[in-house]
This record gives C-alpha cells, structure tokens and sequence, in this order.
C-alpha cells in the first residue's frame, strides 16, 4: 500500500493506483474530461492536472500513480485556475450553442463549464472551419460532429480498444488535428459495424446517431397509416434515468402508456420475436448440429446486426457459419407485414412500422435490400432509446402521470426467454430452453442454463441434450469476438454454438442506450431488470408462447418450414459491406 | 558630439539570439511526422516576419501565399488555389530583391514539388496525409526499435542487467552498440527542445560496463527447422540469436577465423575493445548458435549444397571489398585499402607504419578509423587528404574532431590526381588536384571542382584508400540476383524468385551502420519464422519504473571524454571513457519520457514483443 495526502486528507492505496482514483476514494472527485478508467488515461484534457508537493509542474492525476509520500492539492489556485483556463480553451473550439444539441443535460462539458461557474471568456472563437463538417453524410446511421468534438480521444480507444476495429483515428497534426475515419477513408468505406460504442462513451455530442424522429412524427400523423411499434427488451431497462423518474426503471406498461399517448396504433413487444427467432433459431442449430455441419465451425447467433457487419467485415469467408435466422427486430417487420396485416385487413404498405431498438446497427439492417418485400420495407424506421426518450420528452410526457397499460395483442405476448434476449447469455439461454424441449420432450428446470449469465467476457458451457452435446460460448464485445474467432480458427477451441453481442454486457448496454454522466458502465445493472422479468414471467420458455403457437398453426405450419424459411430467415450475403483494411490490401 | 559610437547588442536583441538558437534546436527535434503543409506555412510566417517591407513581392507576396496555404489547410481551397500559389511564388522567387524575399519562395515552390501529394490530399479530399505514427522520436529513429525510454530508465533505477535484457529483446549487440553506434535514435531528441539530446549511446554503454548478464534466454521448443546463415557479422548474429530463441536449428559460416564480420575486422579495438564484442558474441552462443568458422561459401563449400542441407538460407555477407580510386600508379608498393589494413590489424598482423608518413585518402567515419589506426601503428605523419570541406565529410563530427585531437592533419579541398612511386615501386608521394567547394547539386553537399592552382605534391610513404566498400559477389553471381554490386532482396529481406533465400545487411544496402545491420538481422528473423510456418513471439516481461512526474530544468549534456596522451594514441587501448555513476545520475534524469508524455502515453504504448 502506497500512503499519501490529498487536501490533507491521509489515503492508503494500493501501489499502481493512478491519482485519480485515489481521490475518489477518499471521496474527492477530480474534474476531468477525457478520462476514463482503464480505456483513456491519456491527459490530454489536462483538467485532471493537480499540485504535487515539490513538483515544478502540474501533474495530470489520471494518467500518473501514487507514490508514498505524496501531498497532493486538488483545488490549491495554481490548479484551479489551470483547470478553468482549460476548460474555457476547450470551449473556444467547441459549438456552445446548448439549447440545440441532444446531449445539454448529459454533457460533461456543459457541466463543468457549470461547475466551474464559467460565465465568459476573454479568448476568441476557433471553432472548426465549414466544410470539412459538410462533408460528413447525412445518411449513415451514424453522425459526426467536429464542431463539437474535445479530441479527448475516448472515441479512438474504445473502438480500438473494446471493438477491436479502429475505426476512428487521429487525423492530421498541428493546429487542425482532429477526429476522423481511419486510414483517410470516409464512414461509408469503412468497416464501422455501427455498434455504437463510440457514442456512448462521447462526452459530448461529437457523436450521435442519426435522427429518424421526424419520419416518425410524419408516419403518425398521415391519416392512412396504420402505426405499429416494437420496443427491445433492453429498451425498457434504460428509460427510468432520462425521463427523470430517477433510476428505478419504467416499467415496460408504462412504457405502453407512453407510447400510446404519443399514438402508436399497436405498441407491441419485440420479445415476441426473440421467441420466434428462438424457435427458428434452436430448430436451425439441431438441424445443423444432427447434419454434422457443425464439426469444424459453429453455428454463430445472428441477432446482433453489428456482430454480422463485423463478421462479414473481418471475416467474410465465415459468413456461412451465422444462423440465417433473422434478427427478432426483422423476424417482427416481416410477420407484422404479412400475418399481422392480413388479420387485421391492411395493405402492408399502409403500415408503419417501427423499432425502438438499444442500437445503431439496427438503422442500417432495416434498411437493407434484404429486408423488404415487393418493394415495401418490413420495418420502415428503427430508433434508439435516447430518441424514443426525446419523443416521449417533446410530447410533454411525464411517466407518473401515466396509467400502466399493457403491450397490445397478438404481437405483444412474449415470454421471459425472449426477455432475455437483451443481455450477453440471454440468446443462447432461450435457444438452450428450446432445444432442451425439442430434443428431450420435457420442460428444462428454470436456471438450468444459468452459467451463460454474467458480465464475463467469455463464457463456456457444455449441455446434454439427448445424445448430442452442445458445447457453447458467449462472448460481448468484438475485441473478445475477434479473440474468439481466432481462437477457433487456430483450432485452439471447439464449440457447436455461440452467441456474440457485438456491445459489451449485451443489448443493455447498446450504442443507442441513454449515456451515463457519470461514465458507468450500466450493462450489468441494466439486465438485472431483465432477469427479474424473467423470473416473475410466468412463461419462461419461447415455445410456450401462444401467439407463437398460433402463428406456426396458422401461417407458419412449424419451425424451419418452407413458409418459415421465406419469411423469416435471411442471405447474409445478399448485401455487401466495406472490408477490413487489413482484407483490402490483401485484395 | 561623437562621430561614431561602439555598437552594443540591446537586452532585446540578445535575447533574440538566443531565442534564434533554441528555434535552430527545436527545428532540428521536430517530430519525424508533422503535415509538410502546415509546417512549410509555419516556415513562410517566419520568413514573413523578416522581410524589411520595402519590396511588394516580399511584402505583400509572402501574406497572400500565407493567406492560401491557410486557405489549403482549412479545407476551403480548389485545384485553382494551387495553381495560384505556384504562380505567386515564381514570380516572388523571380522579383524579389534579396534572399529573404526569393528564397522564402524556392522553399514553398520546392514544397509544392517535394510534397505535392499533401497538397492535393489537403484540396480533394479536406483530409491530411500525416499523422503521428511515432509518438516516441528516439524509438521512431531507431532502427532496430529498442525501447530507449524503458532502458534509460532501468539503468536510473541502477537495474543494469535488466537494462541490457530490454535492449537484447530487439538488439543482441547492446554492448557494442554502446561503443561505436551511430545514435540516429539521439537525431530527434525532443529533449533538444530543452537543451540538447539525450547522450543515449553513452547511457547504454554504462548499462553494458555494469551488467553481469551473460546467458540467454532458454529458446522455444525446437522446431525442427534448420536455417543456414551466410556471415558471423552483426546482421548475420541478430538473425542466428532470434532464430535460435525461436526454437530453429541455426548453422552460422563465416569465412574468418572469429565471428563479428566488420565488428572485429573493420573496427579497431580503441574504439571497440576485443572483450566487449566477446561479451555480445558469446551471448548470442549461449542461446545455442551453432558455428562454422574459416568456411567461405563458393569457396569451401558449394552454394547450392548448402542451400539443400537448410530450410531457409540467409545471406548477411556484408561489405568488405574496397573499393579502388582508378588514378596513376595506384598498384605502387605501399598503397592499401583501408579495409585491408583494418582487417590485418584485427587478424592480428597489422602493417607496419613505424616512422612512416601516411596518406589517407577518404571523408568517412572508416577514413577516420585507418587515421587514428595508423597513428597507433607508429606513424610518423598521418593527412588525411578528402576533396571536400572538414564540415562536407560523412563521418560523425565527432569522430573528426577527435582524429584532428590526436594528431591526424585533415587536408581538405585536394582531390587525388595520381600517385607517384620511385624506381622499386615504392610510394613517394601522393598529387592531388586543388579544389574549389561548387554549386548544390542533386545531393545535399555541394559539389568540389578543379581549381585553377597548380597540383599539389604531398611527400608520403604510405597511402590507404578509404572511398567505400562494395559486397564481395562473386561466389553468388550465378545464383542470386546481383545489382549495382549489392543483392537484390526486398525490404522483408526475401529474394524474389528464389526458393528459400533470404539476405540483409551491407550485403544489400551497401555499406552502412552496425544498428541496421542489426535491424535487418531482425526483420530476416521475423521473416524466415512467418515463411517456416510459425509465429513465435521475441517478448520481455521486464517492469520498467514509473517516470518521474515533471522534468527536470535545462541541464548540459553529458559527453563522453577522449584520451589524447601519446601514450594513449601508440596503444589500441580504449580512446574513451564511459559515464561516471554521478554523470549517467544525471544524464538518466534528463530523459523526457516520451513514452509517458505527450502522445506517447496514447499512442506509443510499449511494443513489448515483435
């Protein structure tokens, strides 16, 4: 242990413990901007920097560690006015123009210019000339802006980093060096797989997605639209901060009452879907694993539409191995234009259907040629959580006002397996509940698969089912992905069946998630509520679900039928992606 | 009142001076990889700021080229804005009245010659070509990509074993790298900014003095791979010891009768004792090198046998031909090559050059070697006689000034025209032509001409020709691509077309430095691993301590002294002292940390492995 003073206050830590981190836990909270623990411990903010004893100059607390000894001063004048003249250069260059940016409220910028009672600033206004921001589309899901960026280059380390893509990069040097695209390419040659990491760890708005709102709004007030609206099971873990009811979460009944004062027609539940790519996906991984199919490769889940942006980005010859299920947010477009339109007499082109989704990626799945029908999109928008808390904002909603109501029929019963689907293991969990049954006849005891859960980043078990035994991994995270992927490829590791969630925790802690001030990670906390849905549901397995049944013995006839096959499963290749620089130049 | 009045500098002006200096420093340890753009605006600002204001082209010219490169830079300007500059500056480079105006326009028309591509990427695409790659300048410069910041910092906390264990995870020849390297690493030195680079070379030396390391890790499981190397010198060994720390059987040849190539038979032990190149050496053994001395290949052995009995074959043959001067009476008795002369010595039969008055014709650090070399043989006179100006020369400033210190004459500007010798054939004197230094060709040393004085007789027994080395091809004409008197292999070290060869070193490049020598031995290892099938990691696990927080202020740097007692001079002992464990304190501090600091702490990380 390493024995210092901070504000006079004695700490023992242990060695290796940046200054930072000391502080706090002493309970002194250095302002900072650019650090985050563990990921960016770069000072290149500098507000961090305090007064060591005997030291000429300041020193950045995040990215050095204690020494024994240390008498270190937070708030003496050198280091308060270094911190104010800091942040008032860093807001020279940064478009103050609060009242207009998505992020006022959640901005750490905004908040300690607050913080620090920053009322003006004697320097002048340098902020990025005109058309180097012209020049970013505006038809990526993905959107960036310069004129707000810190260059605190959180960005760039958590896609190196926890991605393993490097998409972003420092681009030029001197005076102009910014943020941008890797290798000179611009976002749409790139192989960003829209996880949307970079944007939940943005201090700013540098980063955002791109808003659909409008199109929405416009949907739902043409008179001939009939609107339907899916929520993600992750989606109803994250309301509760942003719509100020503290962090309790909103219940996802509320969330229904919300949605329907707005004036969605139907407010239905993708979990209805995660059982329908469960019963197609577990139907999919039995079928393959019987054929042998699955001896030198696994079959990989192919929810997470990010996950197969990468796969097919950095690994394109193992496409093949990712189930053709489509994604639970695709498998519900395509039933509710067909079956769901039928039954309640409707042109699938009248419809308007939309996502609330955890995610960036889904934007651009629902986009793709392959999801469409005649010409008509089974999903004609897809929203993150921050934008369907900016809807349910500009409404003037307030969630205690609102008497909970419950997800409309038929596409709005789901069971807990389906619930899960927002949490790394929940995939696998299902679909292990579902093979479990199909193979053995019986219903699998609860928690039975329960080795799949948690915020590790790569989880192994091995289950019987009957005579087969499946040998199954979950990883979240694509660096993790990518660990894995070599890892099988090396022939190091063996495995029937895997599921990747391309963001780390899972859906839960999406890229399209309400963004912590306070830079916590939420994902664990976030699909605790899931897991407690899940255990007070009284189904708990996708095959139990009734509307399931019901569709399959309508429409559907049974799971991987040819009917099935058409409508709710995919060619992956039948769109292309930007590959990794690295298969570029091979090429 | 008085007519005249002495001029003295005003507190401004001196000041002036002396920030002209630190801006001179601080140039010279500009990062390796800044936009070309923006610093050749930075430089046209500061001619700007010089000009008198008398003349519009000066004047007025020089802002609206600033105003378009700004203009470039901020991603606003067109194809047209280029052509505009380019316009401007001829005609500023053609109007100008005097060189602050017509010079400041050359260099931005050279700019736009020299790096065009970054124009043009600035214009079309609002994007920069540049970007910092190299966070940590002294590693940026080195060759072999030791990790110079985690070394110096070893050898300040005094854990000098661990030091040279850093060094040998990318550069098996540590200890006489602190002896005779030619310190690129110290080019860029960011703590020139402060004061002066960092004495990087001596820092190391005092690890390599201090350090009782001497075997070498325990390779990885064997292979079963055999790789033959052609030549024991300092490319040849680095590939043997990373190889045989791979886990692959490694057979080195070398046609002498001891290992170290150049090392033992090009550099003579005042500089680099016997006993630290053995140290090295035999390090490298302990890994598991196997040798075969006094095996010359095409000449004891048949190429093509060889290349069957290995899976891959790498050639590190250097460069120890000589090359000749092609002047009268060059086959005299008394006229020798400077490598022959370095290479008897270090076979232990040097020339006798007792009262003998010596001619070393030659500019570089080997012509600098023979000088210092002969004046130890005994030597009456040594003059050193180079075409060119004392500041022209390729060897290091330092290795000049110290010939000049013990005793050797530099006769500059004289070109050697013939050798004249008596009726035995012996030397009497060497003729040369009077020089005048010329115009900037194509290179960046003016080029020397024939001046209209009279030839010059210089009254010598002995003359060494030292102009350059050349590879000794012969054995592999036949089987290896051979161009311009070097082998033609890729920058991965493979030879296109063949089956299993590989080559590197002086052998490829030409006459060059021990650190890439080494670098190359590196990059074969590297190489011929991938090509067998593996991937074998060279990796280190060594803890390097924390930096300290802030700096310390300007300090001198520490150089190393030479001895110039004639006693001294007549012996090979060792010409220079090491750092005393006061100076390396000190020199140690003043290390900057670029690892730590500035973008190294985001960028630089520590390439622990390769």
């Amino acid at each position: 242990m390493v024995n210092l003073t901070i504000n006079d206050t004695p700490v023992s830590v242990p060695a290796g413990t940046t200054i930072i981190a000391a502080a706090q836990a002493i309970g002194i909270n250095i302002p900072s901007l650019c650090y985050l623990k563990d990921l960016n411990e770069i000072s290149a903010c500098r507000v961090c920097s305090v007064e060591v004893e005997g030291e000429a100059k300041l020193v950045p607390s995040c990215s050095n560690v204690v020494r024994e000894g240390m008498k270190i001063h937070t708030n003496s004048p050198r280091a308060r006015q270094a911190r104010k003249i800091n942040v008032e250069l860093i807001l020279s260059q940064h478009d103050c123009r609060c009242a207009i940016c998505s992020r006022s409220g959640n901005c750490k910028l905004q908040k300690i210019s607050n913080d620090l009672g920053i009322k003006g600033t004697l320097y002048a206004d340098m902020q990025p000339k005109a058309p180097i921001i012209t020049d970013w589309t505006t038809t990526f899901p993905l959107f960036r802006n310069p004129r707000k960026c810190l260059k605190c280059m959180r960005c760039v380390q958590v896609c190196e980093k926890v991605q393993s893509l490097g998409v972003w990069d420092v681009s030029g040097t001197g005076s102009r060096t910014t943020i941008d695209v890797s290798h000179n390419r611009v976002i749409k040659q790139a192989d960003c797989v829209l996880c949307g990491q970079c944007i939940t760890h943005c201090p700013v708005e540098a980063l955002r997605e791109r808003d659909d709102t409008d199109g929405v709004f416009a949907a739902l007030a043409a008179k001939q639209k009939v609107t339907v609206i899916q929520v993600a099971p992750a989606v109803r873990t994250a309301l509760g901060a942003t719509l100020q009811t503290g962090e309790t979460p909103v219940s996802p009944e509320t969330i229904v009452a919300a949605l329907k004062q707005i004036g969605f027609d139907y407010v239905f539940d993708t979990s209805f879907a995660a059982d329908l790519t469960i019963m197609e996906e577990s139907t999919e991984l039995l079928q393959r694993l019987n054929a042998g199919e699955l001896q030198e490769f696994p079959m990989f889940t192919s929810c997470c539409p990010a996950w197969v942006r990468f796969m097919k980005s950095q690994y394109p010859q193992y496409v093949k191995y990712l189930s053709s299920s489509k994604s639970p947010q695709q498998m519900f477009g395509a039933v509710t234009k067909t079956w769901f339109a039928q039954s309640i007499g409707v042109n699938p082109a009248d419809i308007y259907s939309v996502s609330v989704m955890p995610c960036l990626a889904k934007k651009a799945e629902c986009a793709l040629p392959t999801m469409a029908r005649n010409g008509v999109a089974d999903v004609d928008a897809s929203i993150t959580t921050r934008e369907i808390i900016r809807m349910i904002r500009s409404e003037n909603i307030l969630p205690q006002d609102l008497t909970a109501v419950p997800f409309d029929s038929p596409l709005g019963t789901a069971t807990g397996a389906g619930v899960i689907f927002g949490a790394t293991g929940g995939v696998m969990e299902a679909a292990l509940r579902s093979a479990y049954y199909f193979v053995t006849g019986q219903a699998p005891k609860d928690e039975l698969f329960q080795a799949v859960r948690g915020e590790k980043a790569w989880k192994e078990a091995t289950y019987s089912l009957g005579q087969a035994t499946v040998r199954c991994a979950v990883v979240s995270g694509l660096a993790n992905a990518r660990k894995l992927m070599e890892a099988l490829i090396a022939k190091e590791v063996q495995y029937d069946f895997v599921e990747v969630m391309s963001c780390p925790g899972g859906c839960v802690g999406g890229g399209g998630q309400p963004i912590s001030l306070q830079d916590e990670e939420l994902a664990t906390k976030r699909s605790e509520t899931l897991y407690a849905l899940d255990k007070k549901d009284a189904l708990r397995n996708s095959y139990d679900n009734p509307v399931i049944q019901e569709l399959y013995g309508q429409f559907l006839e049974k799971p991987g039928s040819e009917a099935a096959e058409h409508l709710l499963h995919t060619d992956h290749e039948g769109w292309s992606m930007p590959l990794a620089v690295k298969l570029q130049k091979k090429k | 009142m008085s007519r005249l009045s002495i001029v003295t500098p005003s507190q401004g002006e001196k000041v002036m001076q002396t920030l002209y200096r630190e801006m001179e420093n601080r140039i010279a340890a500009s990062p390796p990889d800044v936009c070309p753009v923006d610093m050749a605006l930075a430089f046209l600002r500061l001619c700007h700021a010089q000009t008198c204001g008398k003349c519009v082209p000066c004047r007025i010219g020089l802002g609206q080229l600033t105003i378009l490169i700004e203009k470039i830079l901020d991603g606003e300007a067109t194809s047209k804005d280029l052509e505009l500059i380019e316009t401007t500056a001829t005609v500023i480079e053609a109007t100008a009245d005097c060189a602050i105006g017509y010079e400041a326009a050359r260099m931005v028309l050279q700019g736009l010659r020299g790096f065009k591509e970054d124009y043009e990427s600035h214009i079309n695409t609002g994007r920069c070509l540049s970007q910092h790659q190299l966070p940590v300048p002294c590693v940026a410069m080195c060759p072999a990509d030791i990790d110079i910041p985690g070394y110096i910092a070893l050898v300040e906390a005094k854990r000098y074993d661990d030091a040279m264990a850093l060094i040998r995870n990318d550069n098996p020849f540590p200890t006489v790298c602190g002896y005779v390297c030619e310190h690129p690493c110290e080019a860029h030195c960011r703590r020139g900014m402060i004061d002066d680079a960092i004495n990087i070379c001596g820092i190391k030396r005092f690890a390599a003095d201090n350090s009782t390391l001497n075997q070498a890790p325990a390779p990885a499981a064997a292979t079963g791979k055999k790789i033959g190397i052609v030549g024991g010198g300092p490319c040849g060994l680095t590939a043997a010891y990373y190889l045989t720390l791979m886990g692959h059987s490694v057979t080195v040849y070398d046609q002498r009768p001891a290992l170290g190539g150049m090392l033992r038979y090009g550099i003579p032990r005042y500089r680099l004792p016997q006993e630290q190149l053995d140290a090295d050496i035999n390090y490298i053994l302990s890994a598991g090198v196997q040798v075969k001395l006094n095996t010359s290949i095409g000449k004891d052995l048949e190429f093509a046998a060889v290349e069957q009995d290995y899976d891959a074959l790498y050639i590190a043959i250097g460069a120890h031909n000589d090359k000749k001067l092609g002047i009268e009476g060059e086959d005299s008795i008394g006229v020798l090559s400077a490598v022959q002369m370095l290479r008897d010595l270090g076979e232990g039969h040097p020339v006798d050059l007792s009262n003998k008055r010596v001619c070393i014709i030659g500019g570089g650090n080997v012509a600098m070697d023979a000088s210092r070399t002969a004046l130890r043989l005994g030597a009456a006179s040594v003059t050193c006689v180079y075409r060119r100006r004392i500041n022209d020369m390729t060897a290091l400033e330092e290795e000049v000034g110290e010939a000049i210190a013990e005793g050797c004459q530099i006769l500059p500007l004289q070109a050697p025209s013939r050798i004249e010798h008596n009726a035995t054939g012996h030397v009497t004197a060497l003729w040369t032509k009077p020089q005048i230094i010329g115009e900037y060709g194509s290179g960046d040393r003016p080029k020397p001409y024939n001046a209209q004085g009279p030839e010059f007789r210089l009254e010598c027994d002995v003359i060494i020709v030292s102009i350059g080395q050349s590879i000794d091809a012969r054995p592999f004409e036949q089987v290896l691509p051979i161009e311009h008197g070097t082998i033609n292999a890729l920058n991965n070290t493979f030879i296109p077309n063949s089956t299993k060869v590989f080559a590197g070193g002086d052998a490829v490049t030409g006459p060059a430095t021990v650190i890439r020598a080494v670098a190359a031995g590196k990059v074969a290892a590297a190489n011929i691993d991938s090509y067998l099938g593996f991937h074998h990691i060279i990796t280190t696990d060594i803890e390097i301590p924390a930096p300290h927080l802030t700096n310390s202020p300007a300090c001198g740097r520490v150089n190393l002294r030479n001895h110039f007692d004639k006693d001294q001079i007549c012996s090979f002992a060792l010409a220079k002292d090491g750092m005393s464990q006061e100076e390396v304190i000190q020199e140690t501090a003043r290390c900057l940390r670029c690892d730590h600091f500035g973008y190294g702490i985001f960028k630089g990380g520590r390439k622990q492995q390769w």
